[in-house]
This record gives C-alpha cells, structure tokens and sequence, in this order.
C-alpha cells in the first residue's frame, strides 16, 4: 500500500468514524473517546512485539509518561495565558517528547537486552509508577495532576455535546497515530524490523543496525502510547499513577495478542474489547439477581478473568488471534465459494455427489490447502494438469 | 549507626527470602528456558491456602505444610496444562502464557477472596531482639533466615549430591542427549516447575507477614525484586541468587530506612537496570558465546 493511498483511507476512515459519533449517544461517545486512547496503546505495543518482536509489559507506564507530559505542559501554558488549540497542541507536543525520550531509555535497554530481561525490567517500570509519582514533587503523587477543562469550541458549541467532541478529538490523535505507525510498518523501517526479528545475525550481515532498529520500534511504539496517555488525560482532565496500574499493562497485552501480534486491526479490536467487556461484564452482573457484595467483588475481576482465559485459549490454539482467525475463515470462505462454483459446474452432469460432497478428486481447489489470504480466483479455472487428464 | 546495623539485620531477612523466590525463577529458567512471570501470582494463591489451613486449624505449622503442598500442586497443573503451550520457537510465548495466568489467578483470588488487604501474624515475635544494647533481628526474622538458608541448602544438595539432581541438571542442560541416556526429560521438568513453585510460595508465605498484608496483588513486588535478584545473580546461577538475594534485600530495606518505603521500588528500578546496561546476563553468569 503506497504512503498516499494510506492517508487517503485514513483520512476517509476518520471522517466515518467522526460521522458515526453523530449516531451515539454521549455514553457511547465517551466509550468511542476510551477505544480511541487504548487504540494508540495498543496499536504501538502490536508493532514493537509483532513487527520487532520485543515485548513490553510496561506500556502502561508510556501512557503515564505522555499522561504527565501532557498535563504539566498544558498547566504550564495556562499559566503562560495560552489557551484552546494551542494549549492542546502543545500538550501533545509535552507528551510526546516526554513519552519519547522515555521510550528511547527503555529502547537503549531492549537493544542489548533479549526477551525476559526487557519483560522484566519494562515490569518493574511500570511497578515503580506510583513511587516515580511520589518522588518528584511536581507529579504530587498519589492525588495527580490536574488540568484546566477544555470544552467545545464555540463555533460548535450548539451542534455537539461535550463528549461527542471529547470523541472527536480522541478519534483524530488515534488516526495520527496509526497512521504514522501503517507508514512505518510498510515503509523501509518496516522490512528491517522483521528482518531483525526474524534473524538478527543475517539481519545484521545484510547491512542492517539491529540496535538502531530496536530503538527505533521502541521510540515510535512509546511516543503513539503517549499519545493514547495524553488523550485519557484530556477526557478526564486528570492523570494519576492510579490510573496507569500493571494490569492496565498486562491488560494491553492480553488485547494485542487476542487482536493478533502484529496486526493493526487486531490492536484495534484489543482496544475495542478493553473497553467494552468490562462494560458488558458489570451489566450481566447487574442485572442478575446477586448480593451486592458479590457484584462488588465481580467488578472488574470476571472481566479480566475473560481476558486471561480468552489469552491462554488464543496462545495454545489460535497463535494468530482474533485478526488471523478472520483472515483465514475470509480464505476458507474464499476458497469455499471458487471450489463450490467448480463444483456446481460438474454436478449438471448427473452424478452422485451431493451439495456437501467432497469436491471431485481432480478439482484443484483450496480446501486441502492451507489457507492463504490472497487465493486467486480464477485457480478450479485453470486445470493444470490437463495434458495428462483422460 | 544502630539504625543501620538494624536496617541491615532485616535487608539480609528480606534477602534470603527474594534469595529463595528467586531460585525458584532460575529453577524453572534452567528447566524449561521460561522466566516464570506467573511466579508470584502461583505463590499468592498457596500462601492463600496456608492462611486459611491456618485459620481452620489454629496451628501456623500446618498452614506452611500446606502453602508448599498447595504451591507444588498448582506448579504441577501449570506446567501440565498451560506452560507446555509455550512454542519453543518463541521465547515471547511462554511469557505471554504467564501474563495470562497472572491475570486469571488474581482474578479468580479477587472473586473468591475480595481486594482487601489482609493482615497476616507472623507465628513468633517481630519485636526486635537487643544484642548488646543495638536492636538487631526479631525472632521472626531469624527464623525466616533459618529456614530459607536451610531450604537453600538443602536444594543445593538435592541438586548436587543426589541422583535425581543430576537427572533434574542433566534434562535442562542437555535435553537430547538425557533422553537418549533414559532420563526422563519431561518428567523432570514437571519436578522442577513443582520444586520450584513450592519454593516460591513458602518464600512469599515467609515474606507476607512484613507487607501490608495479604491481597491478590500481595506478591507483584516480591515477584519484582526477585527478578531483579535472579538478573542480578544472573539467571542461570542458583549461587548468584543468593548473593543477588542479600544485595537486593540490603538496598531496599537500607532506602526505605532513610529516605521512605515509596522509594523502593524506584531503587529496584535502578539496581536492576545498572546491572542489565552494565552485565547485560547478570553478574554472576558465565559469558555466553558471542552471537554476532
């Protein structure tokens, strides 16, 4: 997919997307905002495991850095008098550049470190959040930062509600943000990042830096969770390390291997799950007939019970996750329709087949295939071994 | 000066427990190639078991019988029916497995036991002991000292002098050439993962009474600083968790002292990444061959 082609679709995704908030309710909305923030996380943490095979468990801890980034310079510009657009794009900016260096320190880590030992030291970052919080005295700790309100411009003030643009807002950073990340994936960078996760010896012979590689992925995977931090900050108005837990980490994980390693729209059905299972969750567990202290005690824990099963039933059965799964059933579909199309043709002579009949013994279609994404359709056409045939 | 020589005393308490979770990680790296990112949440749910073994039958001693027993069971069912998912091609696989354990163990304590923190008695005194007019251990944290030594110990020796030993360290380091001398390769692991796992939940049993107390998150800390204890002492080397076990311990228990527990694990941070910028296989380790 060319670099135009990309932000075209991306642009007309978002123009949809902005187009169906008009459809939602506020709560929904407000929903739409959340998806949108977890998408940058979990968008930037699929191409840094799936596409450089390094694994984070500490994403959480980038969205708090872009979280703070983002909040302390949106004060500071209030102070300076600075508000609206420009507040905000400098809080972005805030997060991004603080979200980015801590990603570059991390990145400087992954590059000489392999496997369990950047898991484990991204593991303790994101352990050792709330006490970074209570060190530094201008993240005042446990109580966080706040920030001013940003409300809908008054050129919109009497179209939309609060969180339609609050939705708005979320749903053009997440754009950004996958979209920086599609043109990375399918540019140069890209290739080299699979290259140095598939072998980093014969990456490196081919003339590629695996390091500079690595740091790369980190940086670009950390500034988009940053930029996921920022737009919770803006929707919520606050940031504090109670926000920004382990499990929220492991809780980006879990989707992006559920979406499927390495896939955007996998990322983007992890963010979407994030967000809504809990939410279904708790209106199963409210509307049946349970104590209260029971429906307490289910809160938030059935939900990420779902979660981890649904991860350890994907690992060992479907490597590929929600995303992979969807493109094979696409293929078998596919495959289905070209071998039922040749099939159909030979059963006008009589025969003994029926409709579920397996497809004649010369018919050269897919289903004993394995599955590929792209089957040509013209394939039970062309009999290849004809020559030999009768 | 008595308040450092105190700090000391429980850091080196502290220590030999992270020192005994630890092995249980380098157990189970040397087996099977995973960091058991599932350990503490497996260790939380034995010490669980203890407390209420505890509760039902008055005696703390039947409560630790039971914390290894459930935590070598439950060992026993993780590698049989979720870590032997892991592909070997993978390294990420098995860790992302764990993670998925992690959340479904401590949401299964959520539901069954609720989020409070509990506390937890230790079974002796924790008043500090005066020896010659300083505060120095409390009986409580002599015996932890007592027993996760004499549990290293005694791991040292089942691994050094003992056939099964041999067979255990033979199957992890050699797992072809064991199977063609007739060990059993797959039945060592499963009594690695279970030695491990008992291991780490007496050393979180041993460790609860000095937390906050005890909730399904009670060991996501442990867990941390033993890792950085195994990575410290290199994770291949039951020796460096010792050593690294009594280094991590002492830093902790000497910076919540001075400057306030939220601070530890800003120091556990620190430690561990000195040491994986500077000895990127830990300390203790032995160079492993060049790759590139």
């Amino acid at each position: 997919m060319n670099a135009r082609r990309t932000l075209l679709l991306a642009a007309g995704g978002l123009v949809l997307a902005i187009g169906a908030t008009f459809l939602l309710d506020p709560f929904r909305n407000y929903q739409l905002a959340l998806v949108a923030a977890y998408l940058c996380a979990t968008a930037g943490l699929t191409v840094l495991v799936g596409l450089s095979g390094q694994l984070s468990l500490g994403h959480a801890a980038l969205m708090a850095a872009g979280g703070y980034g983002y909040a302390l310079t949106v004060n500071a510009l209030t102070g300076a008098g600075v508000d609206g657009v420009g507040r905000f794009l400098g809080g972005i900016v805030g997060a991004v550049v603080v979200s980015g260096v801590v990603g570059l320190l991390l990145g400087l880590a992954g590059a000489r470190l392999h496997g369990p030992y950047l898991a484990g030291l991204t593991l303790t970052l994101v352990v050792a959040v709330p006490a970074v919080a209570a060190s530094v005295p201008a993240l005042q700790g446990d109580r966080g930062v706040r920030t001013a309100f940003d409300g809908v411009p008054a050129p919109l003030r009497s179209l939309i509600a609060l969180e339609q643009w609050q939705a708005w807002v979320a749903l053009a950073v997440a754009a950004v943000a996958v979209t920086g990340l599609v043109l990375l994936r399918d540019g140069r960078a890209g290739l080299r990042m699979r290259a140095v996760r598939d072998d980093e010896v014969a990456a490196a012979l081919a003339g590629i830096a695996p390091a500079r590689v690595k740091v790369l992925a980190f940086v670009a995977s950390a500034v988009t969770a940053g930029l996921g931090g920022s737009v919770l900050v803006f929707v919520t108005q606050s940031v504090s390390p109670g926000a920004f837990p382990l499990g929220l980490s492991l809780l980006l994980l879990v989707a992006v291997v559920v979406g499927g390693l390495g896939s955007l729209l996998g990322a983007a059905l992890g963010a979407v799950l994030v967000v809504l299972l809990p939410w279904l969750v708790g209106t199963v567990t409210d509307a049946l007939p349970l104590p209260d202290a029971v429906v307490q005690r289910l809160d938030g824990t059935l939900a990420s019970l779902v979660f981890g099963v649904l991860l350890i039933a994907l690992v060992a059965g479907a490597p590929g996750g929600l995303a992979g799964a969807l493109t094979a059933a696409r293929a078998r579909r596919r495959a289905r329709r070209a071998a039922g199309g040749a099939g159909g043709r030979r059963r006008t002579r009589p025969s003994r087949g029926g409709a579920a009949a397996a497809p004649p013994t010369g018919d050269p279609s897919a289903p004993a295939r394995p599955a590929t994404p792209t089957p040509t359709p013209s394939t039970p056409r062309e009999p290849v071994r004809t020559p030999t045939e009768g | 000066m008595d308040r450092l020589v105190f700090l000391l005393g429980t850091g080196v308490a502290r220590g030999t427990v992270l020192a005994l979770f630890a092995l249980s990680l380098v157990l189970i790296w040397r087996a099977t190639r995973i960091v058991n990112f599932a350990a503490g949440a497996m260790a939380v749910v034995g010490v669980y078991v203890g407390v209420a073994v505890t509760g039902a039958t008055g005696s703390w001693w039947w409560g630790l019988v039971a914390t290894v027993v459930a935590g070598g069971l439950l060992g026993f069912v993780v590698e049989r029916g979720v870590l032997r998912f892991a592909s070997a091609r993978s390294p990420l696989s098995g860790v992302i497995l764990a993670i998925g354990l992690v959340v479904v163990l401590q949401s299964l304590l959520g539901i069954v036991f609720g989020q409070e923190h509990e506390p937890v008695q230790p079974p002796f005194s924790d008043r500090p002991l005066q020896v010659g007019g300083v505060p120095l251990l409390s009986p409580y944290d002599l015996f932890v000292v007592v027993v996760a030594l004499g549990l290293l110990g005694a791991l040292r020796l089942l691994f050094v002098k003992t056939s099964l030993g041999l067979q255990l360290r033979a199957a992890a380091f050699e797992p072809e050439v064991s199977r063609l001398l007739g060990v059993r390769v797959a039945r060592m692991r499963t009594v690695g993962w279970v030695l491990a796992a008992s291991a780490a939940s007496l050393a979180a049993l041993l460790a609860v009474p000095n937390e906050l107390g005890l909730n399904p998150h009670a060991a996501d800390m442990l867990f941390v600083s033993a890792f950085t204890v195994a990575v410290v002492g290199g994770l291949d080397s039951p020796g460096g968790a010792l050593l690294g076990g009594l280094t991590v311990g002492v830093v902790t228990s000497v910076v919540t002292g001075y400057l306030g527990a939220t601070l530890a694990p800003v120091a556990v941070l620190g430690l561990l990444a000195a040491v994986l910028l500077l000895r990127p296989s830990g300390l203790f380790a032995q160079a492993e061959a060049r790759r590139a």
